[in-house]
């Protein structure tokens, strides 16, 4: 069932017989087992969230950031293996500086998310690389207007409204769906982007913290983590949600 | 004598000894630039045209040296298709600026190229840049440069308004230019203006003889040399035609 290789697995050069390639494949399925990240694009910008599970209480909070600025007008947020999530998000900002320096302009979304997409699809071009293990979620807020892309480990990069990737993806994707993202504000979807995180939990016992990041027209178009009275309220409304809902069980 | 070190030679470059002006107006931009390009004394084309497309909607305006701002403008309108191809849009006024004055300034111990950016995008509309010898950037209402810049600066502060309509632009651009034409040996012949606004390029194109005169200008010769008019050998400064 998960595509028992047997020899054609053992190089990003090698095909399948069924057409694929393995490696890639397989560094999809790092992204699949991470913890959840999800995004979302409202009608005044886009909302970036991530559930981080604490591996140790001996972690200061805060630390394993997987969100980062790339620009003051791009944000991503990785999601699969952290330090192959780290490289791509500095290869973006390679990217922006360089375009600035040269253009004289911020980098318009579509071309970034492009420029990451060939970067990350060269790993799986060559036998001496691995492809990258992760998956990023890139919130841009151009002349063009807000829009959220995602690059996976095989390269495509593709833009969606909202979208999510990691272990509770299918489950946090189903309640997308049933939001109105294009007419919604961030504000709003800061909220249900947190329920949503809460509800797709695993929940073995497991301390999770949440690091949620917003790009909007209230932030003046700027990458920004959500002020910590938002995310706190937030947090409030998500776990009045669930307690009401494991009362109507 | 070591032929790149004589000063004869130096003086030999073609010159776009000139006069460029552009300004912005509500709904685009215009821009434009006389005609002549001489060495020393002699005027090698009357009829010359200094506007350089950069991409449909952006022009680059050359003074100063020829060769220098031909390489720049062709190297500029390669690094804009470029990036025309992988966004998929029309590159901002902004960006072509940039381009041009990062060669200037990159390059600034071996070019002498004084230029105007003048163009409309969508997001920003018409727009204007100075880019100067050196690598100065400078988005501005309005901007002139070359050898003949220098006799209207008096003109374009008196007579610039802000909010113009496309036909008054057109005139303070084309008023501007005769006038430097006017005083500037190294400024006239043909007149050359461009009007950008959403619906593309518009080119007007003026005469040597429909250019604007002025009081005690020499009105432009009308007949064949050899043939003097009673007027000609009277009034005119009793000067011959012919």
């Amino acid at each position: 069932m998960s595509g028992i290789g047997t020899g054609y697995d053992l190089s990003a050069t090698t095909y399948s017989p069924d057409g694929k390639i393995f490696q890639t494949e397989y560094a999809q399925k790092a992204v699949d087992n991470s913890s959840t990240v999800l995004g979302l694009r409202c009608k005044d910008g886009v909302v970036l969230a991530c559930e981080k599970l604490v591996l140790s209480k001996l972690l200061v909070e805060g630390s394993n950031r997987r969100i980062h600025n790339i620009d003051r007008h791009v944000g991503v947020a990785v999601a699969g293996l952290a330090p192959d999530g780290r490289m791509v998000a500095n290869r973006a900002w390679d990217e922006a500086a360089s375009y600035k320096r040269v253009y004289g302009e911020p980098i318009p979304g579509h071309v970034l998310c492009e420029r990451v997409g060939s970067y990350a699809h060269m790993f799986n071009l060559y036998w001496s690389l691995r492809p990258y293990g992760a998956t990023v979620l890139m919130a841009v807020y151009d002349k063009n207007g807000p829009a959220l892309y995602a690059i996976d480990p095989s390269g495509s990069s593709l833009r969606y409204f909202g979208t999510a990737v990691g272990k509770g993806r299918q489950a946090a994707k189903n309640e997308i769906e049933k939001l109105k993202l294009s007419e919604m504000t961030c504000r709003e979807a800061v909220i249900e982007a947190v329920k949503i995180l809460h509800k797709v939990h695993d929940e073995d016992g497991k301390k999770f913290e949440l690091e949620v990041s917003w790009i909007c027209d209230e932030t003046n178009k700027q990458h920004q983590r959500v002020p910590p009275e938002l995310l706190t309220e937030a947090e409030r409304q998500a776990k009045a949600a669930l307690e009401d809902s494991d009362m109507d069980d | 004598m070591d032929v790149s070190r004589d000063a004869s030679h130096a003086e030999a470059a073609p010159s776009t000894g000139t006069t460029i002006v552009a300004c912005t107006y509500k709904g685009g931009a215009v821009l434009g630039a006389d005609g002549r390009v001489s060495i020393g004394n002699y005027i090698m084309n009357r009829a010359s045209n200094k506007i350089a497309p950069l991409s449909e909607y952006i022009f680059l305006c050359r003074s100063g040296s020829a060769p220098d701002t031909q390489i720049i403008s062709d190297n500029v309108r390669h690094y804009l298709n470029h990036m025309i191809a992988e966004s998929g849009e029309e590159p901002s006024v902004e960006m072509a600026a940039n381009l041009v004055r990062l060669i200037n300034y990159n390059n600034k111990d071996h070019l002498v190229g004084a230029m105007l950016v003048v163009g409309w995008d969508k997001h920003g509309g018409g727009q204007v840049f100075g880019a100067p010898i050196g690598g100065t950037l400078v988005k501005e209402k309005w901007a002139i440069d070359g050898s003949g810049s220098t006799y209207i600066w008096g003109y374009c502060d008196s007579e610039f308004k802000e909010g113009m309509t496309r036909e008054e632009a057109e005139n303070w651009v084309k008023e501007a230019l005769a006038l430097a034409m006017t005083r500037d040996a190294s400024s006239g012949g043909t007149i050359r203006i461009i009007t950008l606004d959403g619906t593309g390029a518009h080119h007007t194109y003026v005469r040597g003889d429909q250019v604007p005169q002025f009081v005690d200008d020499m009105p432009f010769p009308t007949h064949a040399p050899g043939v003097l008019s009673a007027a000609a050998s009277v009034g005119e400064g009793g000067m011959v035609i012919g």
